[in-house]
Parts: C-alpha cells; sequence; structure tokens
C-alpha cells in the first residue's frame, strides 16, 4: 500500500506541475487541483498508514491506532485548498471577461495606469 | 495568563465580519469603524509590547490546551516588535485609502483590511507551525481581495498570477509541514525544537529536506530571488495603498526565517547547521543586485519602487543570513526601516499616479508637484540609505555587522555599489517626474508666456488634506526611528539577545506545563 500511495503522491504532483506550466488559466488551475490532491494524500500519510485502527489511545489494551492529527490536517487544508480554487477561478473569469483572453502571462507593459483610469 | 495576547488577532476578526454585516452600505461608518479598530491595534500592540520588553515570555494557550497538543501563541520580543510594526503601519495606510478615496472604488476594502491585520498578526503570535500556515492563508486570502480592490483588466490578470503563485506557496508550505511532522510527530515550535535537537545525525536526512522545503516557502513570501517573479507585478497593478500594507507581508517571510531557524533548526543544530545561511546568504546577494537593477532599469513609478522594496528585502536578507546575534539585531532595525520606506515610496507613487499615470516620464505640471516632490526625494533618500534617515543606520549595522563574516568583501561590495545604483536610479526618475515636467511637454492650451509659473491645478484626491498627512505619517516614522535609533536598537539588541537563547522561549511553552 505504501507504494500506491507513494505513486500517487509522485503522479498527481507530477501532473499538477506539468500542468501548471502552461499558458492558459484553466490548466494552470486544473494543475493547482491536482498538487493540493497530492499534498492532502501526502499529509495524510505522515501520520504512517495504519488499516481498520481506530483514530485513539485506549490504556486497557495494546490495540493498534492511527494517528488523528494529520487527518485534522488534511482537514484543514481541503477547506483551504477547496476554497482557493474556487476564489481563483473567479479571478481568472474576471480577467478572461474583461480582458478577452486566458492567457496567464502577461506582456512586459501591462501595468496600470491610474491618471488613465481616472480621466 | 493574560488575554492581552489573543487581543490583536481578535478585535480584526470580529471587527471585518461586523463591517460586513451591519455596515455593508455605510461607507462613512465603515471608515469610522476600521480606523478605530486600527487605533484600537495600535495601542494593544503598544501594551504588549511594553509588556515583552521586559524580556519574560508570555504563552497563551487556546483553549486552555497545554503546549504540544494545542496551539499556543507566543508573545516575546520579537513578536512585540512585528506586532506593533504592523500597527504602525496600517494607520497611514488606511488613512490614506480614505483620504485618496482608494476604499470606494470597490466594495469591501476596510473588511478585507481587517482580514489582512488579523492574518500579520496572528502569523507574528503564533508559536505552531500549521497554525503558521492558517495564518498565511487568513493574510493571503484577505490579500487576494485587497490585490484585484478595484477591478481593471490589468489588475484582475495580475490578480490572476499572484493567487496561482502564492497558491504554490501554500502547497509547498504543506508539503514542507508534512515531512516534518513525518519525521519529528510534532508541529509545536517549541516542541519542534527539542525533538529536532534529538534525533541522532544519521536519521536526519527527511528533516534536512524539511527543512529547505519550509525555507523556500519563506523566500517565496520574502521575495528572494529567483522566487521574487511574483512581486513586480503583483505589487505595481495592485491599488498603491495597498501595495504599501504589503510592505509587512515579505516581513512576514523574514520573520518566519529568523524565527523557524533561530529556533527550530538554530545554528546548534547539527541536522542544519550552515546549511541554510550558506543558501541564503548569495540568494539575499542576488536579491539585491536584482532589485537594484530593476530600479534603474523600470519604467513605470509603481513597478519602480516595487523592485525597491525587493532590493530592500535583499539588504535584510543579508544581515538574516548571516545568523548571528550581531546581524540580527541589524536586521530588525533595517525591517522596521524597509516596512516605513516601502510604504512611504507606494503611497508616493500612488499620489503621481493619480495625477500623470505611471511612465517615468516629462508631463505637464502636476498638483502639488513641490510637496510630492519633497515626499518622493524623502522616500528615495531613506531607500537608498542616505544620511540624514534610518536607512543610512540600518545599513551602517549591517555592514558593520558583516565585517567577521568570511565574505565580507563580497557583502560589502554589494551592498555599496547597489546604494549607489539605487541612488542613479531614483535620481533619474526623480528628476525625470519632477523636473523635466516643466520643459517641452505643456498641455497645448496653457499659455507658453506663463510657462514657468505652476498653475493653480485641483488636487484629484477627495481629500487632499488626509491624504497627505497619511504620507507624512509614514515619513514621520522613519523620522522617530532614525532619532530614537538607540533605543531601538537597544530593543532589537536584546531581542536578538533572545533569538539566539531559545532554552528561555522552550521553557515557556513547555516548562510550565509538565506535571
Amino acid at each position: 500500500m505504501e507504494a500506491l500511495v507513494a505513486s500517487a503522491v509522485g503522479v498527481l504532483t507530477a501532473a499538477g506541475v506539468f500542468l501548471i506550466l502552461r499558458r492558459r488559466t484553466f490548466p494552470v488551475i486544473l494543475g493547482l487541483s491536482l498538487l493540493t490532491y497530492a499534498v492532502n494524500i501526502f499529509l495524510f500519510a505522515t501520520g504512517r498508514l495504519a488499516l481498520n485502527a481506530p483514530p485513539v489511545l485506549n490504556k486497557y489494551a495494546d490495540v493498534p491506532y492511527t494517528d488523528p492529527l494529520p487527518q485534522a490536517l488534511v482537514l484543514t487544508a481541503i477547506v483551504i485548498s477547496f476554497g482557493m480554487t474556487a476564489v481563483i477561478v473567479m479571478i481568472a473569469l474576471s480577467a478572461y471577461l474583461s480582458t478577452k483572453n486566458d492567457h496567464i502571462d502577461m506582456t512586459a507593459h501591462e501595468t496600470v495606469d491610474e491618471a488613465g483610469e481616472d480621466a | 495568563m493574560s488575554h492581552w495576547i489573543v487581543a490583536p488577532i481578535v478585535l480584526p476578526a470580529i471587527l471585518a465580519p461586523f463591517i460586513i454585516m451591519v455596515l455593508r452600505y455605510h461607507l462613512d461608518l465603515q471608515r469610522i469603524f476600521s480606523v478605530a479598530g486600527t487605533v484600537g491595534l495600535l495601542g494593544i500592540a503598544l501594551t504588549l509590547t511594553a509588556q515583552a520588553s521586559g524580556g519574560e515570555i508570555q504563552v497563551y494557550e487556546l483553549g486552555n490546551w497545554p503546549a504540544p497538543f494545542g496551539i499556543v501563541l507566543v508573545l516575546d520580543r520579537m513578536s512585540a516588535m512585528m506586532v506593533l510594526l504592523t500597527a504602525v503601519l496600517a494607520l497611514p495606510v488606511v488613512l490614506y485609502a480614505i483620504g485618496s478615496g482608494w476604499d470606494e472604488r470597490g466594495r469591501h476594502f476596510h473588511p478585507l483590511f481587517q482580514f489582512q491585520l488579523m492574518g500579520v498578526c496572528g502569523a507574528f503570535l503564533t508559536g505552531d507551525a500549521f497554525n503558521l500556515f492558517v495564518f498565511f492563508e487568513v493574510l493571503l486570502i484577505a490579500s487576494y481581495g485587497l490585490m484585484t480592490h478595484g477591478g481593471g483588466a490589468v489588475r484582475l490578470k495580475a490578480g490572476v498570477q499572484y493567487v496561482t503563485y502564492n497558491l504554490l506557496g501554500s502547497t509547498l508550505f504543506l508539503f514542507a509541514l508534512g515531512t516534518i511532522y513525518a519525521v519529528t510527530g510534532t508541529l509545536n515550535m517549541a516542541d519542534l525544537a527539542v525533538r529536532v535537537a534529538e534525533i541522532p545525525d544519521e536519521d536526519t536526512a527527511l528533516l534536512r529536506v524539511g527543512a529547505v522545503l519550509l525555507l523556500l516557502v519563506f523566500c517565496v513570501k520574502a521575495a528572494v530571488l529567483p522566487l521574487h517573479f511574483w512581486l513586480p507585478a503583483s505589487y505595481a497593478n495592485a491599488p498603491l495603498p495597498v501595495a504599501a500594507l504589503f510592505a509587512i507581508m515579505t516581513k512576514v517571510g523574514s520573520y518566519s526565517i529568523l524565527r523557524v531557524y533561530t529556533l527550530v533548526f538554530g545554528p546548534d543544530v547539527n541536522a542544519t547547521a550552515g546549511l541554510i545561511g550558506d543558501w541564503l546568504l548569495p540568494a539575499a546577494l542576488l536579491t539585491l543586485a536584482v532589485g537594484t537593477i530593476g530600479i534603474l532599469g523600470a519604467q513605470h513609478i509603481a513597478r519602480m519602487v516595487a523592485f525597491g522594496a525587493i532590493a530592500s528585502m535583499g539588504t535584510l536578507l543579508i544581515a538574516v543570513s548571516l545568523f548571528t546575534e550581531e546581524a540580527t539585531a541589524a536586521a530588525l532595525y533595517y525591517t522596521v526601516h524597509s516596512t516605513f520606506a516601502a510604504a512611504l515610496l507606494f503611497l508616493t507613487a500612488d499620489l503621481v499616479m493619480r495625477r500623470q499615470g505611471g511612465a517615468i516620464a516629462g508631463f505637464a505640471p502636476m498638483a502639488q508637484s513641490g510637496l510630492i516632490a519633497s515626499l518622493f526625494f524623502a522616500g528615495a533618500i531613506a531607500l537608498a540609505g542616505m544620511p540624514p534617515l534610518s536607512g543610512f543606520v540600518g545599513k551602517l549595522l549591517i555592514l558593520d555587522a558583516s565585517r567577521d563574516a568570511t565574505d565580507f568583501a563580497v557583502i560589502w561590495a554589494v551592498i555599496l555599489i547597489s546604494s549607489f545604483v539605487t541612488i542613479v536610479g531614483l535620481a533619474r526618475a526623480g528628476s525625470l517626474i519632477f523636473w523635466k515636467s516643466h520643459e517641452g511637454r505643456h498641455n497645448t492650451e496653457a499659455d507658453p508666456e506663463n510657462a514657468d509659473e505652476l498653475p493653480h491645478l485641483p488636487a484629484p484626491e477627495p481629500n487632499p488634506g488626509l491624504a497627505f498627512s497619511a504620507v507624512f505619517g509614514s515619513l514621520a516614522g522613519l523620522v522617530v526611528l532614525t532619532i530614537f535609533a538607540g533605543p531601538a536598537l537597544d530593543y532589537a539588541e536584546s531581542t536578538a539577545d533572545q533569538l539566539f537563547a531559545p532554552e528561555s522561549y522552550i521553557e515557556a511553552v513547555l516548562g510550565g506545563d509538565q506535571e
């Protein structure tokens, strides 16, 4: 199972990094999502992999248990990354609608010019 | 257990939703509450600094859970100083945003501003590595909103880049924390310090990976070369008062580097001894060089100031990367200085951009050009590190502290040459914007006979008095820091003392609870 989890993290990260290096916003956002999936699985595995074990210590018997802390961390990370994906989708959409292109790169001369806005 | 420690986080955390939900359609009330909240934060920060300056480290256990299990907030000299710096910076920025009418250009400026303060204060106060990640996210989420405040095609596009880059940074942060947790089984910084020191040398490969990943994350925040690419486009396209507030965000990165690599992976830890400083120093030198070249080459005033911010981070991190007490004291002094200098220049750049746009070129005379030129001049002196302002003191301290370093010749050469190039770059921009403006390119309707006489143009700000006093407020910060350089340096030195004696920190967090 370790090999399965490790290769899942590896494949997701590789695919995520590849997509992030694309030029348009949609693949980049997909890549970010894949990376967050990778990191969630990775975090989950940092408490070691244990099957069918409760996340509590038992002081009456020496039974296996699984570390509950990474699960709490993963929960936090999932919530944050989910919310952030929504935010970046919205910003990317409004950028696409106002510039009529969805390239993520900017030309060297693209800088906000306030006087132009006010005039 | 004093409850004041949690106040810098709770106050904005309550104020921001209150403003969103109750004062949604009342801009005047929003402004009053936002300023009052910032003044309140300043009061709290002053109280906390007074408490911390005695040298006692106070610990606040959230939910009363004892230290390695629950999350703790820790107030020592460095966190108190950074919270105070945040509050002092926030006041002129919020006043400027009101005076210049920036907060009218989109909705929810004030709640986002308060959330940003909450995240920054939380990041400075927390004593838990995962909680540091959460507060990083809080400040970043607020900054995404502030960065795209006011909208516009270019700003939104820059916003997409900014959010993408920071989400990548967050992912990296989680990988780093996961690695460190997998090795040590804890995320409390004091507990981490104990466990890291106990790990035998042959088992530290993964730990070193975690330490370096964490350094990368903090370098993204601190805009260290080669991870600085997000900064110029983001800061130059953000509303400039927001960019002035963001001056504290790069400091969150340098603060975290100082905190983690003195406490957890300190200079005495075998696993990472020398590793961090050896990598950070060349990166910081390159950052300074690239920032300076950027100042010289920028065609746009906001980009120029953004590169100035990168250069000052380079100078700051040179001092940080030496990891000696003297250099750290100099770095702390320079942190305060560079925050105010960057804020002053960003606000001045906003004044210029409202009048004639951002291009560094001659234009028709602008309203209040004398006043703005003197502010720009003061900011340029501060950024370049010329006397009489505090940049000179700061750079002198850093040069002095690096005298014993192995490659001090390189450090001195880079700092001194870059200071000179900064002076040239800023002088070029200043003379093009403020002096060349009276030659040639006049408005066609202006009378050529009276070309030397400045017309009395109206200021574009809705409340120019407030806007200008806010900019002078951040200049006053620099002046105060120069006049009281002695006491400020004393405080910085005792802070460095405290940082390089992490036993007292560990004792304060873990000691009281081992029953």
